[in-house]
Formats: structure tokens, sequence, C-alpha cells
């Protein structure tokens, strides 16, 4: 069984800023990382395969450039590493991204039987959480988001187990696979590629597969198959805060006064 | 040949074989180790040896260190004694009396009085060990009222007991050929001669008595933790010639090994250290994971790689790893994971050895093993190493935000050729909220000093000090190359620094990659600008009170860095700092040093509790520090000691104030 990971190069949003006058993303000089809830993905996935020695192949859409994503995940250990990489696919939105990524992944199950797919529940730079579902819809797999903890996999029996975070609770729900899941930061603790692992990967093979691989039509795809576009990115205007009781001589009432406050506006989340 | 002369010959040559079979079973298993050179500089190491093994240096520093002195030499003289006792036993006429009178007769002297001096000695050392009792003493495997030491006190004492009745009943017996030349021997045979009946038993049994202790004494010797005898002396002379708190570069290729995992991956000196050891505790004394009950004793590191050693020996003569290991595992030849994370690499352990030997780079040797190749460490630190390795500071802020700190200050960006120095800020002083104001503080004092100095600004990386103290050289070698093109590429020859961590890692670290700057701390800076009279301070600030000065153990310890920042205080408030009990070059560690910083305390009590304890002794109204690090660990200590009305300074700010009190 060959358990495919999602991954994906973005810009490290810390660091991003917005051009006032634009209104677009300053993106020159801004290093790129790889997604952080794929970093977690990355590890369950090399969670099954120690377990059940499946295989992992972790595949990312996007520019020549990104194959440093997909060397970081060899270096953690997966075994095939496809970079989708065509200048028909730019330009894409969650729709176009997802039908690439699904015919990559129809690819591999081509070679091997695809069981399970993960992806990060979202990509700090998009922050749409669409991807994941997206890829799930068109190949027709059960779809497990929100991932927080996997309680079984059992690959003869064809099923998984596993709990989701929602808000204020969890739910615990089986699925029949093959099946996509979404997993958010709580799942597990990425692991940190040895020295021999990171030497290896350096010489790894990345494949690289553009669209005379996957044979999508190239009006469903890039640009041309985005219905959605971003007209316009913009800071929201920060209202200026108040000053809450007397932080100096009374700490513990002002402290009090913005637990209530926050309460009352319902921002802790109880 | 007479009897008596046949029987001790046959159990001299046996001993000495025994001795010489144990010596080389033991010293051919420190050749498993990897090579490492210590045969430079032929005449240094002499004159290290001489200072360590045969003046004692190091031992001396403590109080009792006097009696291993007097025994020490005591030895040294007797050996000849001895020696004339073996060899006079197998050739009955040879003897040292054959030398000139007037030289035999000052050996004599020297005999007597030092066998006496040796007993008092040995006298003193049963008190210790019985009565006194000092805890540093106890290591978890090996403790102060051991068999084995009482045994060694006892073959001393025996020997010389043994020397007073043989060489009295020869004075006894009018056969000693110069006793007004042994006053002590004497007295023993004044006594006897009151019992002309025991004197020949006394005699025979002192003479067998001598030669068995002797024998039992060779033969035990390679056996033992006194073994030191042996390897003491060679220790000092192999001994690094450079503090060893840098840690030795790594060759990154495709199947090498990283670190040490098992015992023979450490260099044949980090084993002979091991066999050196002769348990005196005074590192465990020292140290401050040990001082607050965690599971790190350096005494106990170097003991597990003796133990792990003889105890994988048979494997490794047959060319393979031994089966107990190193890391991991619960009990004596084995370092617990927790133990290896809990050193803060102060350096305490190293500059306590009185033999030289290296505590500290064993276990950052240890670390560089779980991390490069186990990827197993205290969770804390998956996030300083993708902070380091993606953001290029331990907090991972953005590091556009990096000069953020200058606001409206005027400070102008590096350029070779026009600025003087680069002021290499590091991450604390960028990044951190408190530190920043230490920076700012040193940007006016430069300023008003008319310094010449400039900043990278947001291009500035960080130096990598933690990493590399973790054991994650592999980032830490890419962080440092990076560092080293980008001040070659701007040109930087002269730097300042605000932290001794930044500091020893471009003074001492990045001279492994062949660049070489001119580092200076901030405090030593300044110090020469007061010395020079281009910092004036006339109107002396006494807001700070009285100030106690922590010594930070990068500053301090690893980089002799002393008097400069107390020179700061005393410039700026007129009165000197006041001292805590550990200081100076026996300063105690204030708990974030070796990448502790990022991590959490859970074991025993915190360090930083422990210093602001020691610390608030002195009743200071403020506590001066010159390493951003200590600011924090001392911020946090007070607070939870509830000794918030203490303020922590960094010696650069107590200056900055009195500055801008005289241009007040």
């Amino acid at each position: 069984m060959l358990v495919v990971v999602c991954v994906k190069q973005v810009p490290d949003t810390t660091q991003v800023q917005i051009d006032p006058v634009t209104n677009t993303l300053i993106r020159e000089g801004v290093p790129f990382i790889v997604n952080p809830y794929d970093t977690h993905a990355v590890e369950q996935a090399l969670r099954f395969k120690d377990r059940f020695g499946c295989r992992v192949a972790a595949i990312s859409m996007g520019p020549p450039n990104a194959e440093a994503t997909l060397r970081k995940a060899l270096a953690q250990g997966v075994d095939r590493a496809v970079l989708l990489s065509d200048r028909t696919f730019g330009g894409a939105d969650t729709l176009a991204t997802s039908k690439v990524l699904a015919a990559a992944i129809e690819k591999l199950a081509q070679e091997e039987e695809v069981g399970v797919v993960i992806c990060g529940k979202q990509t700090i730079d998009g922050d749409t959480a669409q991807v994941g579902p997206g890829i799930a819809t068109r190949l027709n797999f059960s779809q497990l988001t929100l991932v927080d903890r996997v309680d079984d996999l059992d690959i003869s029996g064809k099923k998984i187990r596993v709990s989701r975070k929602l808000e204020g609770r969890h739910e615990h729900v089986e699925a029949p696979l093959p099946v996509l899941l979404t997993v958010v930061r709580e799942l597990n603790r990425p692991r940190y590629p040895t020295v021999a692992m990171r030497l290896d990967s350096a010489d790894a093979q990345v494949e690289v597969w553009d669209n005379k691989v996957l044979q999508l039509d190239v009006n469903s795809i890039g640009l041309k198959g985005s219905p959605t576009w971003v007209s316009r990115i913009f800071s929201p205007e920060r209202a200026k805060g108040e000053m809450l009781g007397d932080g100096v001589h009374d700490p513990e009432g002002a402290a009090q006064l913005l637990i209530d406050k926050m309460l009352e506006k319902d921002l802790l989340a109880l | 040949m007479m009897p008596q002369t046949a029987i001790f010959t046959t159990l001299l040559v046996a001993s000495l074989l025994f001795f010489c079979w144990s010596v080389y079973r033991r010293f051919s298993l420190v050749l498993y180790g990897q090579p490492e050179q210590r045969l430079d500089q032929p005449g240094r190491r002499l004159a290290e040896m001489f200072l360590y093994a045969f003046a004692q240096l190091r031992v001396l520093k403590k109080p009792f260190g006097l009696n291993h002195f007097v025994i020490f030499w005591s030895f040294m003289i007797l050996a000849l004694a001895n020696g004339e006792f073996l060899v006079n036993g197998v050739f009955p006429s040879v003897s040292l009396a054959l030398l000139p009178d007037g030289v035999h007769r000052v050996l004599l002297i020297a005999f007597d009085v030092v066998s006496l001096l040796t007993l008092v000695a040995i006298a003193l050392s049963f008190v210790r060990r019985l009565v006194v009792r000092p805890p540093h003493l106890d290591s978890l495997y090996v403790k102060g009222r051991s068999p084995e030491a009482f045994l060694i006190l006892s073959f001393i004492a025996l020997l010389m007991l043994a020397y007073f009745g043989l060489h009295g009943s020869l004075v006894a017996l009018g056969t000693e050929n110069d006793p007004a030349a042994m006053p002590i021997s004497s007295l023993v045979g004044a006594g006897l001669a009151a019992h002309p009946s025991m004197i020949s038993t006394v005699y025979v049994v002192s003479w067998w008595l001598h030669a068995l202790v002797l024998f039992a004494f060779i033969c035990f010797l390679p056996h033992s933790k006194h073994m030191h005898i042996l390897t003491a002396i060679p220790n000092c002379y192999f001994g690094a010639l450079t503090w060893p708190a840098t840690q030795p570069r790594e060759k990154f290729e495709k199947g090498a090994v990283y670190g040490v995992g098992t015992v023979e991956r450490f260099t044949w000196k980090d084993l002979f250290d091991s066999f050196t050891c002769t348990e005196c505790g005074r590192c465990q004394a020292a140290c401050p994971a040990t001082n607050t009950g965690k599971p790190l004793n350096p005494r106990q590191i170097v003991h597990a790689i003796k133990t792990n050693l003889l105890e994988n020996s048979h494997a490794l003569r047959e060319g393979r790893s031994g089966t107990l290991p190193l890391i991991g595992a619960e009990g004596e030849g084995t370092n617990t994971e927790e133990a290896i994370w809990s050193c803060t690499t102060c350096g305490a352990c190293m500059e306590a050895c009185p033999v030289l030997i290296e505590q500290m780079p064993k276990i950052v040797k240890m670390r560089r093993h779980l991390v490069e190749t186990e990827s197993r460490f205290p969770e804390e630190l998956l996030n300083l190493f993708e902070n380091m390795e993606q953001r290029s500071n331990p907090w991972g802020i953005a590091p556009g935000e990096r000069a953020k700190w200058v606001s409206t200050l005027p400070v102008k960006p590096f350029v070779a050729g026009e600025t003087e120095y680069l002021l290499y800020v590091g991450c604390a002083g960028s990044f951190d909220s408190r530190a920043k104001q230490v920076t700012v503080a040193l940007a006016t004092v430069l300023n008003a000093a008319g310094v010449s100095w400039g900043i990278l600004g947001k291009d500035e990386k960080c130096c990598g000090d933690s990493l590399r103290r973790l054991g994650n050289e592999y980032l830490f070698e890419k962080m440092a190359l990076e560092n080293v093109e980008l001040f070659r590429e701007r040109g930087v020859t002269k730097v300042i620094t605000l932290c001794p961590h930044c500091l020893t890692t471009l003074k001492n670290d990045y001279r492994q990659y062949g660049l070489e700057l001119e580092v200076v701390h901030q405090s030593e800076l300044i110090a020469e600008l007061i010395r020079s009279g281009r910092i004036k301070l006339d109107k002396k600030d006494g807001s700070f009170g009285r100030i106690a000065y922590h010594d930070p153990c990068y500053l301090g310890r690893h980089n002799d860095i002393f008097d400069a920042p107390r020179t700061l205080v005393q410039s700026a408030t007129g009165s000197a700092a006041v001292e805590a009990e550990r200081t100076g070059r026996n300063s105690f560690c204030c708990g974030a040093g070796g990448g502790r910083m990022w991590m959490e305390e859970f074991t025993g009590e915190r360090v930083n509790h422990a210093r602001v304890d020691e610390l608030l002794a002195q009743k200071p109204d403020t506590i001066c520090v010159a390493c951003p690090y200590c600011m924090t660990m001392m911020e946090d200590g007070l607070k939870d000691k509830g000794a918030g009305q203490v303020r922590v300074k960094d010696v650069v700010e107590v200056l900055a104030e009195g500055l801008l009190r005289k241009n007040a």
C-alpha cells in the first residue's frame, strides 16, 4: 500500500509584508519554508511506514525551486518525491490545484494501490483548507479533516479510526479506505532528520512531472482553470486598544478585568 | 643465594610481571580510541606538566590539597628509598651507602623526615574520609569511605611504619651506619633498645612487611583508581594547550559517523582521561547540574567511560562494539540521556580538575551522537533547531526585525573602510526586549566615546553558539560558513559583541573556518576607552546601591575576561562590585549556557535559583551581569524568589546611566 503525502512550499508568512500601494504580498527576499501543517502530515505518513512498512510518496505542485521542500521530506525518510511543475499549472486556485494533485495521485495509484493520502489542514499562505477536501472529492476517497490522533489503521480490513479536533470538542470517527486525512499540529511531533539522511537526500532523485505526464486539459488547470481570483489583499485596520484597570498598583484587578472582557467578547474558548 | 634473597627476588619478578601485564592490558585499551593530536609543542607541554603535575597548581587551590602535595612529594622522594630497598633485596651488596657520604646523609635525613610527614598526611586523610566526610567524595558508584580508598591509605601508612621499624631496629642493633642522619628512626631505635630481645624480630617483621606491602601495591595499582600515579603526569603533558571549550569540527560526508555513541568513538585522550581520574570529586563539587540535583555528575561521566571501556574490552579486542551501551541505559558504565542534556557547558568541571581532565567536551560529543545520528533530544529543541535553520534566531522571529532596536538612534550600517568596528548585536540584543535595552545603552556609550562602528542590520545572522554546544554540529557548520562568508564579503576585521556567547563563537570557533577576527566584548572595549580617557565619568552614580557582579561563564572562564566588567562598575559608581562566594574563575553558572537557555528544567532545584540565592547573600541592591542569558536567568530567579526589589543590570547600562548623569 502506498501512502501519499501532499506538501507545499510557502513563503514564511511571519516575514511577509503587504505592499501598501499595490496591495500585493511583497515576496522579494522572503524565504520559503515547508507549510508547517504539512510537516505533521509527513510525520504521520512516516509513522505508517515505520509501523506497517508501507511506502510513502511525497508530492508537491509548485515552481522548480519547490524541490527543496520535497528534499526535506526525503531527508525525513519518504521513499519517493514527485514535483508537479509546469507553466500551465501556474496561477491555480484551490479547484485547479486539487485537480492536478488528484491526477498525480491517480497516476501513482497505477503503480501501487493508494490507501491513504495525507495533507496539512491548510496552508499558511492561502489559509483556505480547501485543497485536501478537493482532492478527496475528485478521487472519491473518504474525507477526514482536522485529524489530531490516529487511533487505528487496519490495512487488511481497509478501515481507519481517527479523532478529529473540532471547536470545543473531539469527534471519533471511522472510515473505509482509501481515505484522505487533513491533519492539525497536535497530531504529532515531526522527526528531525539525521545527518546521514540529510546527506543521502541531497543526492536522491526528485521526479518532475509536467503536463505531458499528467495529460490534463489545459483549460481545466492553472490560471485558466481557476474560477477564483484575488482582487485585493490588505491588512485589516486595527482599532485602537483601550487601557484596562491599573496594572501598576492593582495587577490582579487589571488581569481580572482583562479576562472578563475577553470572556464577554468570546475570545476565550473554554 | 640466601633463601630470603631468593624468595624476595621471585616475588619481585612476579609482581613486576603482573604489573607490566596489567598496565599493558589497560593502556592497550586506550589505543582503541580515535586519533587526536596531543604531541605538538613539547616545550609548552613540559611546562604545563611541571606546573600542574609537579607543582600541583590546581591541587593546591583547595586547602586540603596541601595534604596531597605532601604525599605526592614524599612519594617522589621515597621512590628512591623504595628503589634502593628493591635493588638491595636482590643484590644485598648494592645500596645508597655507595654514594658519597654527604649525598647519602642528605638522603637519609630526607627519607626520615618525609616518612613522618607522610604518616601525618595519611592520618589526616583517614580523619577526612571517616570524620569530616566532604560530600563531594561520594558519587553514585564510588564512595569516599570505599574499601579501596582505605586499602591504599593503609598500604602507604604500613610502608612508613615498616620503614621506621626497619631503620629503628638497625639503629638499635648498631648496624645503621649514620644514625645521626635519621632523627625519627633513632627515636624508634632508642625505644626498641629498652627491649633487646625484640629487636631482631622487629627487624625481620618490618623488612618483610615493607617488602610484601610494596609488592601488593605494585600489583594492585593498575587495577585501582590509584592508577593516577601512572597517568596523572602524562595526562598533564597531553592536556589541551588552549582552553578546551571550543569543540572540534566534524567532517560531513556519506558513511561518516557523528559524535560519540560507543566508547571507542572517543579519542585516545578521552579514554586516557578516564584512567587518570582518581575520583577526587572536585568537578562534581563545582558542577551546577550536580549541585542542583540533576542526574549529571561530570565525575560520573568520566567514570562511566572507564567502566564502559573495561566492561566492553573483550568485544573491542575482537573488533566489535561492546554490549554495554554508553548512552541511554541506567547503572554503572553508561550515561542517561538526561545527564547528557543537563550540562550547561560552563566549564567549571574542567577548571576544577587538578589533572586537566576535559569532562565537558565529552558530553558535547555524546550530544552530537544523539542529535546527528539518533535524532533524539528534548522536544523543546525541535523548535529551536527549526527556528535557527529557517530564521537564523532562536525565537523564530522574522529576520527583517533584527534592526528594530535602532528606532531613532543614530546608527549606521557597517561599511568596510569607513567604519572601524562591526557591532555584532546578536539575537538576544536584537530580539529580546530586555536585552534590546542593553543594546541601546551600548550604542549610546559607543557614540559618546566617538567610536566608529556600524551594524549589519537585517543581514546579520545568528552565530550558532547554542547549536554547537547542543551537538547540532551539522547546522552549526552551515551557519558558521554563511557567517564567515558574510564577514569576508563585507570586509569585517574588528568586531564588538554584546553577548559572551557570540564573543566566544566569533573569536574561538570561527577560527576553525579560517576566519581570524579581532573580537572584543563590549566591556573590554569600554574598559579600554575609560583607561585611555575617551570616556570620562566624574559624577559617580550612586543610584544602583550595592552592586554584586556575576561572572558569565562564557566571558570569564571561557575567555578570561574578569577585570573589564568590574572596571565598568567601579568607574561608573566609584565603588567596587561585591563578589559572590563563588566568583571569577570559580563562578557558578546562571543555568542558561550550553543551550540550556532553550530547555525546560524539570529535575531538582533550578540552577538560577541557586545562583540568585548565592548573590542575594551579599545583600545587593543591584545584580550586574554582562551576558543576555545571565540577564534573563537572574531576572527570572529574582522574581521566583520574591526579590523583585533587586534589579538586574548589564554593566554597560550602569555605565551608560553614569554618562547620562554626567551630561545632565
